[in-house]
């Protein structure tokens, strides 16, 4: 009842014959802040509509022989300082307080959101004008305009709210142009375009469904504005005074307030219960929409409880198995999970076992979603906040970093060897460096926290570092913001932070899947010379068994959160034994020789062969 | 950088000499019957016309506009109609009075907003909840209404402050601060809860980014990275709704200081549009929009130099 109420200004601007979808609804309703929203709005509106079944008096009907009383049987909230009655004039007050606000919400929205739909749909002259005139109306403090409205126009409430409703036009305006602009380019608006349907064919049916969420809550907070300072207005006395309102009832109790504070308690619990239903069902609606069935933030062991897993402690010092502790990296049976709002957790690692040594290149290897890079981050202690380590533990040269019964990743501990001897090559280069500062500061700052040396020391080494990762013009990138330099640059430079404080291991997140493909190469070589030169240990994550053939030592072939195959690199691409790897094979090489993309991908036979013996030879000395 | 600030003037000088002229047309046509309110009933026709001849109301709209605008543009803003009172003079006296309860509020709410948000931003818990639950709160309540809870429980039940102000020019700086109290403590609870949710998200919003995961990456602390990084990315967005929540204070401060009885700017505006004296809405509406030009202005290059993008461009 009250959705449609608050949400009729969404139903006339289009998707006809479609309302909100009732999950949506049921949704808002199953929220309890959303649900006492409802309430509450309801019964103000179920005010204003029987109003005059409901108040005993006329809203300006004064018994002077009868002020400033207390409640009684006739007046059951008691009389104001000329006699009228307090409930009547409350009463009366919700339709004149509602219908000002519903006024003001649909002059703000006929008005912003045809505009913003023109302005972002076709651009050009029309947007720069609106533009402009959104911001002049930005800059008008409301109530100065309203003054002046009032001074040119006299007092009407519903002039006043139309006014208020250009004044907030811009608020629609640009939520509807920012939504339209978003969406006309993509792919199934082009479609829809190919296809012949008309332009507004195309607003219409895929438009407004992007559009209409954030009119809806827009609307519940404009509603919201308008009421408070339409009353304001009213408190000022700038109002009709003819006509009952909550301000109006406000601005009277204030005159009495050392008489009768209690005139004050209704109108001011009234405005205030209303504007925050509204408010809170624009909460409550964002909510559903967004689908954001919050996960209990799970207390530090409660989930574990059952597992018998606990908060790693701070001077937990197990000792790891022997025998193993000249690993560089061991994972033994590492699970890591996701708490979900049933309290069950969601397992996105499952029982991953592997090992890396000094100088041994380790790849990854599984599509989207197989957990690859969220053991990577189990390494590098970067999981999620909401991230639990179910099962398993990790070790580094020797020390847990997540010992056997820990639930997460112990920050103390890793912190020792982040950025230190654990470092990290993202995937996307871009959004992987500060845009406010520039790449030689992101460069220096980490070496000069880390390895304690002088700004110029380290300036001289990021210098260094940049010529080495291949920069042509070392200052010059040196000097330069992240926007100024293109996307395989930037990876270069992500490669020399990685490299610059000497780490012993390098994880690497996909480091060339989103570069161009003739970048990819020169990318992959300066990973592979690097490797070499420095004998670190690398983790390579990718998708690519073309990059895998490239780099890697060794391969462990993940899906669905497990491990499926582990092995020398060349043993598993001869003779790969699970059917998914097979098929990953299959899918990589289109049914050509092994051989023939080692060769392809700049690998000599003999090279691989090499490297081969080489690896052959470290599994013996184990 | 000077042709940033160049072009930001300039535009702010368009959009004060457009909404001057969009003022002005709206009062040429409240105007019809001010000389009779000046004169007062008892004036005869032809006093009512001299007036109008005086005031310059007998010429049509465009001659008027642009002699007013003659005279303001070198500083002469006119005389009140009704009290003969040089415009300029009327808001100096006033503005000082109303900035002083603005400027005090907003550094008040971006300091203790900036230190919620980050604080609900990165601990979460229950101080999160606190701020989540305080902004629908401070949502709901609007300031004005505020100020009047403010009024009844602490000055009038409990009389810690007082309900009207006493600003007078040789009053001392105790009986400012006692009287400048309540309406800026109004203000900001109002501003404060929702700039904290504001900031909050912002800050969420920067945590979440892939630069952040590699600073970690890089072994610099947690502090740095929130200080530092977040901090000044999120900065723009926290400016944003700092300079909104200005100008919407620029407005709601009328109804406060009604409220308290300062003499500041609001009780200016509310006299002179009540009665159409013209001059001394066109000052209001000059002045307001002057201020909110620099606020912007200034929001405009913090954000060009937070922002290396923005300076480049």
């Amino acid at each position: 009842m009250s959705e449609i109420e608050v949400l009729a200004d969404q139903s006339d601007i289009g998707q006809k014959g479609t309302v909100v979808r009732s999950h949506v609804i049921k949704k808002i309703l199953r929220n309890p802040m959303g649900f006492i929203a409802v309430v509450v709005l309801v019964f103000m509106v179920l005010l204003a509509i029987f109003a005059n079944l409901l108040a005993p008096f006329d809203a300006n009907f004064a018994n002077i022989g009868k002020t400033l009383a207390s409640p009684d049987a006739t007046n059951i909230l008691g009389t104001d300082s000329v006699g009228r009655d307090v409930w009547s004039r409350l009463v009366f007050g919700a339709r004149t307080t509602l219908l000002s606000a519903l006024l003001c919400a649909a002059v703000a929205v006929g008005i912003g959101l045809p505009a913003g739909l023109i302005a972002g749909y076709y651009a050009g002259k029309f947007d720069g004008v609106a533009a402009w005139v959104v911001n002049i109306l930005m800059a008008l403090p409301g109530i100065i305009v309203l003054l002046t409205v009032r001074a040119a126009f006299g007092p009407s409430v519903w002039i006043s709210m139309i006014a208020f409703g250009v004044l907030l036009s811009p608020g629609y305006f640009r939520l509807t142009r920012t939504a339209v602009q978003s969406v006309r380019n993509e792919l199934y608006v082009d479609a829809a375009r190919v296809a012949g349907l008309s332009d507004w064919a195309i607003i219409s049916r895929h438009i407004f469904s992007v559009v209409r969420a954030p009119i809806i809550i827009q609307t519940a907070i404009v509603c919201g504005v308008a009421i408070s300072i339409q009353s304001g207005l009213e408190f000022l006395g700038l109002g009709d005074p003819s006509v009952a309102t909550w301000g109006v009832m406000l601005s009277e109790g204030f005159k009495n307030v050392y008489l009768n504070p209690s005139l004050l308690l209704w109108p001011a619990l009234a405005i205030g219960a209303t504007i925050g239903a509204l408010v809170l069902l624009g909460n409550a609606v964002r909510d559903a929409l967004e689908d954001a069935e919050k996960i209990k933030p799970a207390k530090r062991g409660s989930v574990q409880a059952s597992n018998g897993r606990t908060a790693p402690g701070r001077a937990q010092t197990t000792a790891v198995e022997a025998g193993t502790e000249h690993h560089l990296v061991k994972v033994s049976n590492l699970g890591v999970g996701y708490p979900q709002a049933d309290g069950s957790i969601k397992k996105v690692v499952d029982n991953v076992s592997f090992h890396v040594d000094r100088g041994e290149v380790l790849g990854i290897v599984g599509e989207s979603g197989s957990g690859k890079s969220q053991t990577a981050f189990s390494i590098l202690g970067l999981l999620p906040e909401n991230a639990r380590i179910v099962a398993g533990s990790i070790q580094f040269d020797g020390n847990y970093t997540v010992a056997p019964t820990d639930d997460r990743v112990s920050q103390s501990r890793l912190s020792a060897f982040r950025g230190k001897r654990i470092s990290y090559i993202p995937q996307e280069p871009m959004s992987n460096l500060d845009p406010a500062f520039t790449i030689g500061y992101q460069l220096v700052t980490p070496m000069m926290r880390v390895l304690k040396i002088s700004k110029s020391e380290a300036t001289e080494r990021a210098l260094a570092l940049l010529d080495d990762v291949g920069i042509r013009f070392p200052e010059k990138t040196f000097d330069a913001y992240p926007h100024e330099v293109s996307g395989g640059m930037a990876q270069r430079v992500l490669i020399a932070g990685a490299i610059s404080c000497e780490p012993d291991l390098i994880i690497a997140d996909e480091p060339t899947t989103a570069l161009d493909v003739t970048v990819q190469a020169d990318v992959l070589d300066l990973i592979r010379d690097l490797q070499k030169r420095l004998n670190v240990g690398v983790i390579l994550v990718t998708h690519n068994f073309g990059v895998v053939a490239d780099l890697c030592d060794r391969v462990a072939v993940m899906q669905d959160g497990r491990m499926v195959e582990e092995g020398n690199v060349r043993d598993i691409l001869r003779n790969p034994k699970d059917p998914y790897t097979q098929k990953l094979l299959g899918s990589m090489l289109e049914g050509k020789e092994p051989m023939t993309m080692l060769v392809s991908a700049g690998v000599t036979a003999a090279e691989a062969a090499a490297r081969d013996d080489e690896s052959d030879e470290k599994e013996t000395l184990q | 950088m000077v042709t940033f600030i160049l072009r930001k003037v300039a535009s702010g000088i368009v959009v004060l000499a457009a909404i001057s002229f969009l003022t002005y047309f709206l009062l040429y046509y409240s105007s019809a019957n001010i000389a009779r309110s000046i004169l007062g009933e008892f004036a005869t026709p032809e006093q009512v016309a001299a007036k109008e001849i005086e005031l310059g109301l007998d010429q049509p709209l465009l001659p008027r506009f642009f002699g007013w605008a003659g005279n303001a543009l070198s500083g002469d803003l006119g005389t009140s109609w009704f009290n003969s009172e040089p415009v300029a003079r009327a808001l100096m006296t006033r503005l000082p009075i109303t900035l002083t309860v603005v400027v005090v509020s907003i550094i008040f709410i971006a300091i203790i907003a900036t230190a919620l948000g980050m604080a609900a931003a990165v601990k979460r818990g229950w101080i999160d909840r606190v701020v989540q639950g305080a902004a629908v709160v401070g949502d709901a309540i609007p300031s004005f209404v505020m100020a009047i809870i403010l009024v009844t429980l602490l000055a009038i039940q409990w009389q810690l402050f007082p309900a009207t102000s006493s600003i007078a020019p040789d009053s001392g700086s105790a009986a400012w601060v006692a009287s400048l109290t309540l309406p800026v403590l109004a203000i900001v609870i109002n501003g404060v809860t929702s700039a904290a949710q504001q900031i909050r998200s912002a800050v969420i919003k920067q945590l979440e980014k892939d630069y952040v995961r590699t600073l970690r990456s890089r072994g610099i602390s947690e502090r740095e990275i929130l200080f530092k990084h977040v901090l000044r990315s999120a900065a723009p967005a926290g400016l944003t709704v700092l300079s909104l929540q200005f100008i919407g204070m620029l407005g709601g401060v009328v109804i406060i200081e009604q409220i308290f009885a300062l003499p500041g700017m609001g009780a200016l505006a509310v006299t002179s549009t009540t009665m159409g004296d013209i001059p001394l809405v066109m000052g209001v509406v000059i002045y307001t929009v002057i201020i909110v030009i620099i606020v912007n202005l200034l929001v405009d290059l913090i954000n060009g130099w937070l922002n290396p993008k923005v300076r480049v461009s």
